[in-house]
């Protein structure tokens, strides 16, 4: 799940307003786009990048691709999952937001064993200096450099603001991955944070946690195995129960999700919570 | 989206699972005619709110007289913030024993689970905490739908195996984020009958489930709220009275989390993110349209949202509506730069390089 300059990737919906916008800027910023799909535009040539009807026909003629990113509404982002995944990509990376809870449940059925989902809902991967995948600012200068912070978070627009606090701070990052805001994600807190102890350039692990479902609680197990520092902030301490905070995740029902069980069991593990996004920089310095 | 129970039960009984006869009432008269038809009756009140029985919304009566006090003292009461407009008066059934059963989305498995438990009638997290060892969970693979012989092996009976069958298609058809019958019961003369249900529908999938969407309870909501909802805009009111327009979930929880630290209280949740980035004239009038909003902290932070977009509806909204309550703007990401030159060039304001300093002059100014 950290994408890489060598990662072929081919974008679903790339004649859209978004797709068309990011595909440029992932482009320019050197990520390997090599194909695009549109049944309707099928043998045509956008943004320098030739469209396919499907997935399959871009792997087939390009000889395979290892990415597809997704910039397809909800009603058919099922099917685009589907053609992605018979076309043996090995990473989907799933921005729509809004997906019916059973066409994701599908989704995740279909790729199993064969393909890593990442989202739905996600703003994607950044590997700064190398490529990016989805919609994140990867070549705004003041919020991605090249540097050994990994950053996993649910959140775009706050996550992009950990990133920024990190480079104000001089750290660089090694990898972003947004894991998404959706309740049922393919790829988890916990997911990522094995992915980042694994990988070489990254010396600490920022989490970027939102309130709601278990996964701040997972991955503080597996924070436990891991030596690499990890320190983690949690949004949603202000928010009131019973609600969905605008992500379909990040909802308190009773205690499960809560602010302060996740923050109880991440330190538990001996991982440092920051009470503020402009604290993580200097816990994530201080413990390295 | 929450069903109330009687509209759950109509799609239970429409896929072949028996529940109790009984008429929907709206006032006391009706409720004493129906039990006059139906005999000894529960009189429930219909909110989309569990905890109805704790919360003095269900009686139950032998005659019309006593049907019509429960009636009387029951509508109009309010049941998890929801005013109880009518009543279903159902005939009481003959129990045998009380059963549990659901099929809800697992976030654990990523796909749907059926849980069964021979101890029903009680709160199902009580007996998950209590006695694990009495909840029955049958995962499903969704792409091949439940396995029979697994869910007759869980729950030994044929009946209780088809009535699961039934439960998980109903699931499946209505875009089921939860179905639940609680209490299921068994009578004493043979046969089930589902004396509770609660359907709540992805609202995800309300796009394909015209029909459900009609049936389906309002939310919960003040007038600012609905009013953000027909922007398009999740917008959810709080006591405090900071202001706050962010965009993203995770940052605009993050602004309310950064208010509190330093002293201070929200007075809303209002993100602009996803496409609604292009929606900030609406959203500021929004907030502003709350009277104990005393100062107001503007927080883009643009990663897919352009921060210029954004930056552009704020202060055409705030030239539009000339309001005098102090505001503090932090701009980072996607479009700053042409943000930051709208919001001083149009505005005579300096955003603050810092999120933390906003928020920290919102809080004073709001003192």
């Amino acid at each position: 799940m950290i994408v890489r300059r060598t990662d072929r990737v081919v974008v679903q919906g790339i004649t859209g307003k978004q797709g068309t916008f990011w595909t440029e800027r992932m482009l320019a910023y050197g990520t390997q786009v090599i194909g695009g799909v549109n049944p309707k535009r099928a043998g045509e040539t956008h943004v320098g990048v030739p469209v396919f009807a499907r997935v399959r026909d871009a792997a087939q003629e390009l000889g395979g691709a290892d990415v597809a990113v997704m910039f397809i509404p909800p009603p058919q982002a099922l099917a685009a999952a589907e053609d992605a995944i018979a076309a043996g990509v090995t990473l989907l990376v799933v921005l729509t937001e809004h997906i019916p809870a059973q066409d994701v449940m599908r989704m995740h059925a279909a790729a199993a064993g064969k393909c890593r989902i990442v989202g739905p809902n996600t703003a994607g991967l950044v590997t700064p200096g190398e490529a990016f995948v989805g919609i994140m600012p990867a070549f705004n200068t003041r919020v991605f450099k090249p540097g050994g912070i990994g950053v996993i978070s649910r959140s775009g627009s706050l996550g992009t603001l950990i990133c920024l606090n990190l480079v104000d701070a001089g750290l660089g990052q090694s990898a972003f991955i947004g894991i998404g805001g959706d309740p049922m994600l393919g790829t988890t807190t916990g997911d990522a944070l094995r992915a980042l102890d694994a990988d070489e350039r990254t010396t600490g692990i920022v989490i970027v946690g939102e309130i709601g479902g278990a996964m701040e609680e997972a991955a503080a197990e597996e924070a436990r195995k891991i030596t690499k520092p990890v320190v983690a902030f949690i949004a949603g301490r202000a928010s009131p129960p019973g609600k969905k905070m605008g992500h379909a995740g990040a909802i308190v029902t009773g205690t499960a999700g809560s602010y302060a069980g996740k923050r109880r069991a991440l330190e538990a593990a001996g991982v440092k919570v920051a009470d503020t996004p402009a604290m993580v920089a200097e816990l994530i310095a201080a413990s390295r | 989206m929450d069903l109330e129970e009687v509209e759950g039960k109509r799609v239970l009984a429409a896929a072949g699972i028996a529940v109790p006869a009984g008429e929907l009432c709206a006032d006391p008269a009706a409720a004493a005619a129906a039990v006059e038809r139906l005999g000894p009756s529960a009189i429930k009140a219909q909110v989309p709110a569990g905890k109805r029985g704790k919360a003095g919304g269900v009686r139950l009566v032998v005659n019309a007289a006593e049907a019509r006090l429960a009636a009387q003292a029951i509508l109009g009461m309010e049941i998890g913030g929801h005013r109880v407009e009518r009543v279903l008066v159902e005939q009481r059934a003959d129990i045998a024993e009380e059963l549990y059963c659901a099929v809800l989305n697992d976030v654990a498995t990523r796909g749907p689970l059926i849980l069964f438990s021979a101890a029903g009638g009680m709160d199902i997290e009580e007996v998950a905490a209590k006695t694990p060892q009495a909840l029955v969970r049958i995962p499903v693979d969704i792409a091949h739908g439940p396995d029979p012989e697994r869910i007759r092996n869980g729950v030994g009976d044929h009946a209780l195996a088809d009535m699961l069958a039934r439960l998980y298609d109903i699931y499946v058809r209505s875009d089921a984020e939860l179905v639940e019958i609680n209490p299921l019961v068994r009578l004493k003369g043979g046969g089930l009958l589902a004396l509770d249900c609660k359907l709540t529908v992805d609202d995800a999938a309300l796009y394909r489930q015209p029909e459900l969407a009609r049936r389906g309870a309002p939310e919960k909501q003040t007038e600012l709220e609905r009013r953000g909802r027909e922007h398009g805009l999740k917008f959810i009111e709080l006591p405090g009275n900071i202001g706050v327009l962010a965009n993203g979930a995770g940052l605009t929880m993050t602004t309310m989390d950064v208010i509190e630290h330093h002293g201070g209280k929200p007075a809303n949740f209002l993100e602009i993110g996803g496409e609604a980035y292009t929606k900030a004239t609406a959203a500021l009038a929004l907030v502003l349209a709350n009277p104990g909003v005393k100062s107001l902290i503007v927080n883009f932070c643009g990663a897919f949202a352009r921060t210029d977009v954004m930056a552009e509806g704020v202060v055409r909204a705030w030239e539009e509506l000339k309001p005098t309550l102090p505001v503090f703007f932090s701009v980072h990401g996607t479009g700053e730069e042409e943000a930051i030159k709208l919001i001083r060039g149009r505005l005579g304001l300096e955003p603050h390089d810092k999120m933390e300093d906003a928020v920290r002059a919102a809080v004073e100014a709001a003192r």
